[in-house]
């Protein structure tokens, strides 16, 4: 549900100042013709259909759709464990991402390359390939299942698959590499001499590195952290792969309204109902960047 | 005084098979200011990054007021360092950065830090900027923020790499200044890395000289500029002219050096080494202001005959260039004082003096500075 321009939120003031450096550098004419594509590909692609849904979610000008919404326990309780998926999935990939990102920024070239390699290669394969991949090792006769037997640490076959702890796992994989590109990207723009400052005024490795590594790369923290939580928000087809009907999620509710029960308006309140809570959660976001002061000038 | 005395004992520092720096030993005093000048590539950086702790050293000793220091963590060592950037952290304020050594030595209470923060701004005269982030200042005031944060914490040992590099001209021969008052008001002792040679000669009691990563010479200015011990030296401190000639004998401290068939000159061979035999190449040297120079004729007996080639005047001084009647492959550089106008234009036939002890001499077995 989350289209490109929502992905796109996270830009520094920094950026904004450049861009209104070109507009000036540009005349009026120019930047018409330059922006008018992308305006028109936007408004077919993205703002009409948008507020066609959003229409078709009020039909009849009536509020049903979203009484039905509220009265039944079911959909908030798939919307609170969208949000809870969400942001379990995010935490993960800053966990398990800024050690790998670190990595890539501190390296020499060469082994860095392979880490890069780790990371892109995974990004260019397709979701459906790397979800797939999940299915077969979390099957019941999957690897992961016949390893823990073999070990003697389970008895039988666990059930792995279609929970949500396989829906978080598969999903935290698909979207790391969202959360490695922006903090890898703040991180190589860090000039060495910062840590040896710190190090040299009398600062151990780790402390060095909490007092100075980490709040720099805090932009791309939350950079990283927008894109993976919205994107993790509307994730479709992994949770719809290695989830099961206990483990539902907005995106896999409103496709089975969509295609199995065809009940298109009840689908578009869903919708819309996704699309403001990651709105909502966009501009949380945002306040608490323009909140940590002197942030913005680093880079 | 918070300065105490520095030894580098044989250091040495390979990376593979490149020798970056080879047995560099010195001695510096408490409170002394030493620079490290060199071309790029001539072991400098590498020995400030072993002082400092970044990089350990192959092999070789280094020992900081008798505490030998060597294999100590660089956040261990208490060494003040001044980077090439100023590597100031941007998110923190001028007043957050100053107070950054002193909180990460706990001993120092709050009240305590402020106080010493507030005495650092004084010093280095930016009091009304502590709220400011680094960018919000000029190159100068970072500077000068950079070199309290560094001597907040009174090292025993300041180190310096390049730190006027990124400012313009007028601005760097205050910092100098700047630099050496504070520099001399504390006693600190300061390692100061430069590639440009006026700034060490300007700054330092000594300064040594490093090339391919050996230590060519370690001697005061007057020292290195009057008494260079290699062509090297001689070249990269200050400005000098070089003519290869012929030794024709080297015995009694007097050596005969051909210049051309009919140039003979007779030498007081002043640093020329004795195993510079009859038969070889080697080089005169001498310092531009050193050439005195006469209208043809009036030079008197022993002098060389030349053409003004080129003319110069460069405020304080005029710069002549002219060429050797006898070698036309020798061009000299010649200085002389701007008062009273130039005497001499383009194309004139001139006579050049070259005092006998303005000469040195070296054999012409090494390369110098390009």
């Amino acid at each position: 549900m989350s289209g490109p321009s929502e992905v796109l939120q996270p830009t520094s003031p920094h950026q904004r100042r450049s861009t209104a450096a070109s507009a000036r550098f540009y005349s009026r004419g120019v930047s018409v013709c330059l922006a008018a594509p992308l305006v028109v590909a936007l408004a077919i692609g993205f703002v009409y259909p948008v507020t066609r849904l959003v229409g078709l979610s009020f039909e009849g000008g009536s509020l049903e759709q979203y009484r039905r919404l509220v009265a039944e326990p079911l959909y908030l309780g798939v919307l609170a464990s969208t949000v809870k998926v969400a942001f379990i999935v995010t935490i993960a990939s800053l966990l398990l991402g800024f050690p790998v990102a670190y990595l890539m920024a501190r390296l020499r070239h060469g082994i860095a390359m392979v880490v890069a390699a780790c990371v892109f290669i995974p990004l260019w394969t397709s979701v459906l390939v790397r979800s797939y991949a999940w299915v077969v090792l979390l099957q019941r006769n999957g690897i992961v299942n016949t390893l823990l037997a073999d070990a003697g640490i389970t008895d039988g076959p666990m059930k792995l698959i279609y929970t949500q702890g396989a829906v978080i796992v598969a999903m935290t994989h698909v979207l790391m590499p969202f959360m490695i590109l922006p903090i890898y990207s703040t991180l190589r723009t860090l000039p060495p001499d910062y840590n040896r400052a710190a190090r040299n005024l009398g600062a151990g490795a780790f402390r060095a590195f909490i007092s100075i590594t980490l709040p720099l790369s805090l932009p791309g923290v939350f950079a990283g952290s927008v894109l993976c939580f919205v994107l993790a928000l509307g994730f479709y087809i992994t949770p719809a792969l290695v989830g099961g009907p206990g483990s539902m999620l907005m995106a896999t509710l409103i496709g089975q309204q969509t295609t199995v029960l065809l009940d298109w308006p009840f689908a578009a309140a869903l919708s819309t109902v996704l699309l403001t809570v990651t709105l909502i959660f966009v501009f949380l976001f945002r306040k608490t960047l323009s909140l940590s002061k002197g942030l913005h000038s680093v880079h | 005084m918070i300065g105490q005395y520095l030894s580098l004992v044989g250091l040495e520092k390979h990376f593979g098979s490149v020798r970056a720096v080879t047995s560099l030993s010195l001695e510096i005093g408490a409170g002394e200011f030493v620079s490290l000048v060199g071309p790029s590539g001539s072991g400098k950086t590498t020995a400030l990054n072993m002082i400092a702790g970044f990089e350990g050293p192959s092999a070789g000793k280094i020992v900081i007021g008798g505490r030998d220091v060597t294999h100590v963590a660089p956040n261990r060592r208490g060494i003040g360092m001044v980077f090439q950037k100023y590597a100031l952290f941007p998110h923190l304020t001028v007043r957050q950065n100053i107070a950054f050594p002193l909180r990460m030595r706990r001993q120092s209470n709050k009240t305590r830090i402020a106080t010493r923060v507030g005495e650092m701004l004084e010093l280095v005269q930016l009091s009304s900027y502590g709220e400011r982030y680094p960018q919000q200042l000029s190159g100068g005031q970072q500077q000068r923020v950079a070199l309290a944060r560094a001597l907040a914490f009174e090292p025993p040992v300041l180190l310096m790499d390049e730190p006027l590099g990124a400012l313009d001209k007028k601005l760097r021969e205050a910092m100098q200044f700047e630099i050496k008052r504070l520099q001399e008001r504390l006693g600190a002792t300061v390692v100061y890395v430069t590639h440009d040679q006026d700034e060490a000669l300007t700054m330092s009691d000594r300064v040594a000289v490093m090339a391919g990563g050996e230590l060519k010479q370690f001697g005061t200015p007057t020292e290195l500029y009057r008494y260079p011990n290699s062509a090297f030296v001689a070249d990269f401190i200050g400005r000098m002219n070089f003519i290869e000639g012929n030794c024709v004998e080297n015995a009694g401290g007097t050596a005969v050096v051909r210049l051309s068939d009919d140039t003979v000159l007779s030498i007081r061979a002043q640093g020329l080494p004795a195993t510079a035999m009859a038969g070889q190449t080697i080089k005169l040297a001498i310092r531009p202001e050193r050439v005195r120079v006469a209208r043809r004729g009036e030079g008197g007996s022993g002098c060389l005959a030349a053409v003004v080639q080129t003319c110069v005047f460069v405020g304080s001084v005029h710069i002549l260039v002219v060429r050797l009647e006898s070698r036309p492959d020798v061009l000299l550089q010649i200085q002389l004082p701007a008062e009273g106008g130039l005497p001499f234009q383009e194309r004139d036939t001139v006579d050049l003096l070259l005092d006998d002890g303005a000469i040195h001499l070296f054999a012409n077995t090494e390369r110098h500075a390009a």
